[in-house]
């Protein structure tokens, strides 16, 4: 960052002017500031947040003994799990369809798969709602087939992001490659196995992030679908954050931020950070 | 060694059709064993789905493809006798080089020492030893080409297809890749069939080769035949340069001919040509085999009276354009006649250039055996 | 290279179209379908709903109320967008002119936001807007600063800071808003940015045109179905926010989405609900189709 380098500025360095620096000092300070105070807080020992009265991890404590909060938590990572692999199935499948073939009614094919993506999460909550309660899905269940309502929604509202990626992935194919294999013996599923898969692996591990992010991300959709006994994280902190502020929710989200940069961090090194940019 | 003789590849009556569009149309020919065969045409012609036709990635609308006397109709392309080297290497990418030459064989179920040694062999062939544990994207184009070389050739081929095999490589490399391609294809024996829009490539390479002209062809010859006996205008003009004058047949015996050419004048063959009399021709007539002289001097009404009777091939005009392009030079000329005409001389001393230039007046002539009378 | 025809390959297509389609229409067509039936039924006792073809659901999401909410909807969505796009257009540059080594930390800047629970988000910016959070004090310590200087030149110090109210009102909604979908925003920017040619920009400079007119004759131009995905990604769900109008809005600046959780969990009228809901999809069609139309326009002008 050589802010005051004597290099001279060539015309399309715009990010080497002062101002264009400034700008972006500001807008990553307006998007980290509040989580960085976040996090700090949530060592603070204090019941308010303001104000730093030293170092404490007793917040920590109290949420990892929170059982409604720790369930909340392996729920969420629950679904998310099952969302992500169903998802990353369906969403291939569904991209390599759109990429491979010529059939009837495409179109309208792509459209509705598309819908999930446009539809606002408050339609599609309601949806599953309306949906579940229709057709009297089973609810009571023993744990993890409880979940099974919030994980088919959410796999509905994941998998179209996958086919996207896949499908934007594979546009990148040379199909020269699929038919060279051929041409040297190997069969249509050898050809899958050892070609066309390999290509779409990045597609597949972008796909698989972006699945589990949006799962584990996801409030309004999973507020319409879970009970009582199914409550996800984000749904019991919202829960917390509305009727009582503790710091607690500050120590629950910094370990679930500090997951997210984690998988973040998996990501860059199964991938490299110039693959996980252009995914998306 | 298969028999010379006997066609590898028989094409019979092959139409290739695309919805509306006919790509090849009625295409019969027949591919010797052990030749280097080109498909010479313009983009677009239908040169490129003959051969995935024969590697099996098209299916004829209609007619056969034989391969070795068996009839391919059916069979799918990873169980035919035949490899391909594609026009964009098709090289695996998250394969090493040696995976990607052991692929064929892995499939194949080839054990893994005699795998490893075909596998060294083939680099070795290429000239590529040493690269076996390269990734594809440490390597340049030509490289990557000759690892899809490799990889076919591994797999021992009755026939190896290459489509446009030099397109992607620069001018140096590519001239010295049609010579190695041709070394290698003597070196191997196996059946080369490629295809590509180049003519010197067809030229340089090919034993035989089918110039290929709106999914028909145009004609089959040798390099040589196609070049100095073209069969119509498409092939004189599409094979080298060529300067094209319309006129009427005046004289046909069995030793001699001639044409009335408005514009050029009149042409004298030393041969006879089978046309009925006064039928409109077309004369060809390559820009190297026009001398140029300073007229005035007389040498060159000499010069062209020694084959042809007086005032035959002869033809005066004014430089209009040259081109230096160091080992000849090309000059556009306009024939006192109208037209214009293109000839080329080679610039055998350094100084040649410096004879002719903008403006001047020259006077030319041609062998009466030089000009190629075309029916169409 | 040409898509293959299902028919000649019947097999592979069953295979991978099978699940996908059948999944999309049992668990989103199916559901969507009833919602709609729904929005046609009134409630008959305390559980059942009649689907009866009335359009009254209709006519009441049209009163002055709810029409009220929604174009109030519309106009914070829209605020919101236009807002990011300022914002994030010169980041958008920024990244895109960035030296290799910096463009792709830049990128994950902005996505790692991206990434995070939006709740946490949402939480962290409540805490910072606080009546004592740090905005605040912020603002305070501008305050007093500016207050100490007048004391300086000799003038009235200002009077004592009273903290701003910056949470549960309408101003904290669109910056909650703007806080979450930034990111939205700046990527597809970037990602158009990325494709232009960049000798475009050169020869407009080379012609002779200044910075400012470049980017506003060249680079806008030929960004622009970049920024109206950008728009589109941005505006839709800002359109259909519940989170951030429910916990950061007052009771002034509830949206059309909170209006619709209300008749779901609180006033349990469905069909009134199922109503309002494809009222707001009704507008998202509106909008890709106007999208759709646009870049269907684009192709027809180069010819």
């Amino acid at each position: 960052m050589a802010l005051l380098s004597r290099r001279p500025v060539a015309p399309l360095e715009y990010t080497r002017k002062a101002w264009m620096r400034l700008w972006i000092a500001g807008v990553m300070v307006f998007l980290y500031a509040p989580l960085l105070v976040l996090m700090v807080f949530s060592f603070n020992d204090s019941k308010r947040n303001v104000v730093w009265r030293g170092f404490t991890l007793k917040y920590y404590e109290k949420a990892l003994n929170n059982d409604g909060l720790i369930e909340a938590l392996v729920n969420s990572l629950t679904i998310a799990a099952l969302a992500t692999v169903f998802s990353v199935v369906l969403g291939a499948m569904a991209g390599l369809m759109l990429w491979r073939f010529r059939f009837p009614f495409k179109g309208a094919v792509e459209g509705a798969l598309s819908l999930p993506i446009i539809v606002p999460e408050i339609c599609m909550g309601v949806a599953m709602l309306i949906f579940f309660a229709k057709v009297q899905w089973p609810v009571g269940l023993p744990w993890p087939l409880n979940l099974s309502a919030i994980t088919i929604a959410h796999i509905t509202f994941c998998f179209p992001f996958v086919a996207l990626v896949v499908r934007s992935r594979m546009a990148s194919f040379n199909r020269e490659q699929e038919e060279a294999a051929k041409d040297l013996g190997a069969s249509e599923w050898a050809t899958f196995r050892d070609i066309l898969l390999p290509h779409m692996k990045p597609g597949l591990i972008a796909g698989a992030l972006l699945a589990f992010t949006l799962s584990l991300d996801d409030f309004v959709i999973t507020f319409f679908t879970s009970g009582p006994d199914t409550v996800t994280f984000p749904v019991k902190v919202y829960s917390m954050v509305r009727f009582s502020v503790t710091p607690e929710v500050n120590a629950a989200s910094t370990i679930l931020i500090l997951l997210t940069i984690a998988l973040t961090a998996v990501a860059l090194k199964l991938q490299g950070v110039k693959a996980i940019a252009d995914a998306h | 060694m298969p028999d010379p003789a006997q066609p590898i590849i028989q094409i019979r009556n092959v139409t290739k059709r695309f919805g509306k569009v006919t790509a090849v149309d009625n295409v019969s020919l027949d591919i010797l064993a052990g030749e280097f065969f080109v498909l010479l045409g313009p983009s677009g012609c239908g040169k490129t789905t003959l051969l995935r036709m024969i590697a099996g990635f098209e299916l004829p609308t209609e007619g056969q493809i034989l391969i070795d006397g068996q009839d391919m109709a059916g069979i799918p392309p990873n169980k035919r006798p035949v490899n391909m080297v594609f026009q964009s290497y098709a090289v695996f990418p998250h394969m090493s080089v040696a995976d990607n030459v052991g692929y064929g064989l892995k499939i194949a179920g080839t054990g893994r020492a005699e795998r490893d040694e075909r596998v060294r062999e083939a680099l070795e062939l290429v000239k590529l030893h040493g690269f076996a544990d390269r990734m594809p994207d440490q390597m340049s184009g030509g490289q990557r080409q000759r690892v899809a070389l490799a990889r076919s050739l591994v797999m021992r081929p009755k026939v190896l297809l290459l489509d446009e095999p030099l397109s992607a490589l620069d001018a140096k490399l590519r001239a010295q890749m049609q010579f190695e391609l041709s070394e290698l294809q003597d070196q191997v024996g196996i059946t080369f069939v490629t295809v590509t829009h180049d003519q010197d490539e067809a030229l340089s390479m090919a034993g035989r080769i089918a110039v290929i002209n709106k999914g028909e062809v145009a004609q089959l010859a040798a390099p040589s035949d196609l070049y100095e006996y073209p069969a119509n205008r498409f092939v004189a003009d599409f094979v080298g340069s060529v300067n094209l004058f319309e006129g009427k047949l005046t004289l046909d015996e069995a030793d001699k001919a001639a044409v009335d050419c408005p514009g050029l004048g009149r042409v004298y063959l030393n041969h006879g040509v089978t046309g009925p009399h006064g039928a409109d021709v077309w004369i060809a007539l390559r820009p190297e085999k026009i001398y140029l002289h300073v007229p005035g001097e007389g040498k060159a009404i000499r010069a062209a009276a020694q084959d042809a009777p007086d005032g035959y091939n002869l033809a005066r005009g004014q430089i209009k354009g040259m081109s230096y392009l160091g080992d000849i030079t090309l000059y556009e000329i306009k024939l006192d006649g109208g037209p214009m005409i293109r000839v080329s001389r080679p610039n055998l001393s350094r100084r040649d250039q410096e004879h002719f230039t903008w403006d001047d007046r020259v006077s030319m002539h041609w062998r009466a055996d030089s000009p190629v009378v075309l029916l169409n | 290279m040409s898509l293959q025809n299902w028919q000649e390959h019947k097999r592979p297509f069953a295979a991978i179209a099978g699940a996908p389609i059948l999944w999309l229409a049992l668990f989103f067509i199916v559901p969507m379908a009833i919602v709609w039936a729904y929005s046609f039924g009134e409630n008959s006792g305390a559980a059942d709903i009649v689907i009866s073809g009335t359009l009254h659901n209709y006519k009441r999401a049209i009163e002055a109320l709810y029409l009220s909410i929604f174009f109030k909807s519309l106009a914070v969505a829209a605020l919101v967008t236009l807002i990011c796009l300022i914002v994030g257009f010169p980041v958008a540059m920024a990244i895109t002119f960035a030296s290799d080594k910096w463009r792709p930390w830049l990128l994950l800047g902005v996505m790692l936001p991206f990434w995070t629970n939006l709740l946490i988000r949402t939480y962290a910016l409540m805490t910072v807007l606080g009546g004592n959070g740090y905005a605040n004090k912020a603002l305070g310590a501008l305050w007093g600063s500016a207050s100490w200087l007048r004391t300086l030149v000799g003038l009235q110090p200002l009077e004592v800071w009273t903290p701003v109210q910056l949470l549960y009102n309408n101003f904290a909604v669109v910056l909650g808003l703007v806080y979450v979908h930034l990111p939205f925003m700046v990527l597809p920017l970037y990602s158009a940015l990325d494709r232009l040619d960049r000798s475009l920009i050169e020869a407009s400079l080379d012609l002779g045109a200044g910075h400012l007119r470049t980017l506003s004759r060249i680079v806008m131009p030929l960004a622009a179905p970049g920024i109206f995905a950008g728009i589109m990604i941005t505006l839709i769900p800002a359109l259909g926010a519940y989170l951030t109008p429910d916990l950061m809005g007052g009771t002034d600046s509830q949206m059309i989405a909170n209006v619709i959780e209300r008749q779901f969990k609180r006033a349990n009228d469905w069909p009134f609900g199922a109503a309002l809901s494809f009222m707001l999809i009704y507008a998202m069609f509106a909008l890709v189709a106007l999208q759709s139309l646009r870049g269907r326009r684009k192709p027809a002008q180069v010819h």
